[in-house]
């Protein structure tokens, strides 16, 4: 429902929805930080002016749906494989420009070996990945990112590192090879994390258009409702119980990465 | 008017509270009488007036909820030299 509202003449706009996005309601949890990234992304695009010009690969996860609500072109890959499309999607179309979305389930359990040889060839893609700690979408499982202790569906006395091992450091892997040019993790959590975050997204974009070579931006997020807590609770407890395992910061950004000026 | 003010897209509201936590000026809240066409309580200006045009509510906003506009700056008044 938009109801139609007389601005005042002395007043200019600040803020309206983005032309990337499209006015489909989202189908994510109330306070989803999905929700946030894709509106970053989407604000990266209209920025950049490249809205015409991008192909998204999306997910197997929540997130699955995100060709429905980003305004540009999209396919979907099987659960773990979007690196692997976006290669080729770049290779055979290396005027556009392609970015992967996922979650840290896709990207860090079965489509870890998709994102690091698409990284370690240097592809010229963007990937965005949300850390959430958990599957979100098949009901809170635990995933290779869940931290030590931690309850979910699948693990009900917490995750047992001895049986399941440590979180797994998706940006940390990524640094290691030679063809990723950018990476880092930041999260949205608070108003100037998500600034930060829009940044890094925007470089990464950079990177891409500049043809430098692979760029990733992991957001640290919540999922209240498989954490079984407030929106704003599940916020609070990404900075506090997260971080120590997912240190914010960019591991991986060469010299010409840093020439780029981002605004 | 005010320094600022938001329209908001009612039935995009999830009423996560997540903008009500970072408004600066604490003028957003939850309707607690009254659902959108999805059925949420959502987010209400209690005082339009305080508003600064701060954008806040917009960055957190997961649904995209909010248009926000602002004062324009007027130039600065220089004063004339006798
Ligand atoms: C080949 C295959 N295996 C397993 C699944 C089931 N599955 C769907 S989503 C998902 C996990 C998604 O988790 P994540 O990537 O963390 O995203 P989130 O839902 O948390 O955003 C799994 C295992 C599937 N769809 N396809
Ligand atoms: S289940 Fe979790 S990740 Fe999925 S939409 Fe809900 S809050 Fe977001
Ligand atoms: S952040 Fe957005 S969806 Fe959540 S209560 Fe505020 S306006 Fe509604």
């Amino acid at each position: 429902m938009t109801v139609a509202v007389k601005i005042p003449e002395d007043m200019e706009l600040i803020y309206e929805y983005p032309e990337a996005m499209t006015t489909t309601y989202t189908h994510y949890c109330p306070g989803c930080p999905h929700g946030i990234v894709h509106r970053l992304v989407a604000e990266v695009i209209d920025e950049l002016g490249i809205r015409e010009k991008c192909i998204g690969v999306a997910p197997v996860g929540c997130s699955v749906m995100i060709y429905k609500y980003l305004n540009v072109d999209f396919v979907e890959a099987a659960h773990g494989r979007a690196p692997a499309m976006a290669t080729g999607l770049k290779r055979t179309n290396p005027d556009k420009i392609v970015f992967t979305y996922q979650g840290d389930g896709d990207i860090a359990a079965i489509g870890i070996a998709e994102a690091l040889h698409a990284a370690n060839r240097g592809e010229l893609i963007s990937t965005v990945f949300i850390n959430n700690a958990i599957y979100g979408m098949t009901g809170g499982q635990m995933a290779p990112t869940t931290l030590p202790g931690m309850v979910t569906t699948s693990t009900p006395f917490g995750r047992d590192v001895r049986l399941a091992g440590y979180p797994v450091p998706m940006s940390e892997l990524l640094a290691q090879v030679e063809g990723a040019v950018y990476v880092t993790r930041q999260m949205a959590t608070d108003l100037v994390s998500i600034r930060k975050t829009k940044k890094a997204i925007k470089r990464a974009f950079m990177v891409q258009l500049a043809g430098l070579g692979y760029s990733s931006v992991e957001v640290l997020s919540s999922c209240s409702t498989n954490w079984n807590m407030g929106p704003w609770e599940a916020l609070e407890w990404v900075k506090e119980k997260m971080i120590p395992y997912f240190p914010l910061g960019t591991f991986k950004m060469t010299d010409e990465v840093k020439a780029l000026k981002v605004k | 008017m005010g320094k600022g003010m938001v329209v908001i897209d009612v039935d995009r509201c999830k009423g996560c509270g997540l903008c009500v936590h970072v408004c600066p000026v604490g003028i957003l809240a939850l309707s607690p009488d009254t659902f959108n066409a999805k059925g949420y309580h959502p987010v209400i200006v209690t005082d339009m007036e305080k508003c600064t045009g701060c954008a806040s509510c917009a960055t957190i906003c997961p649904d995209v909820v909010f248009t926000v506009y602002r004062k324009k700056r007027q130039p600065r008044a220089v004063p004339v030299p006798a």
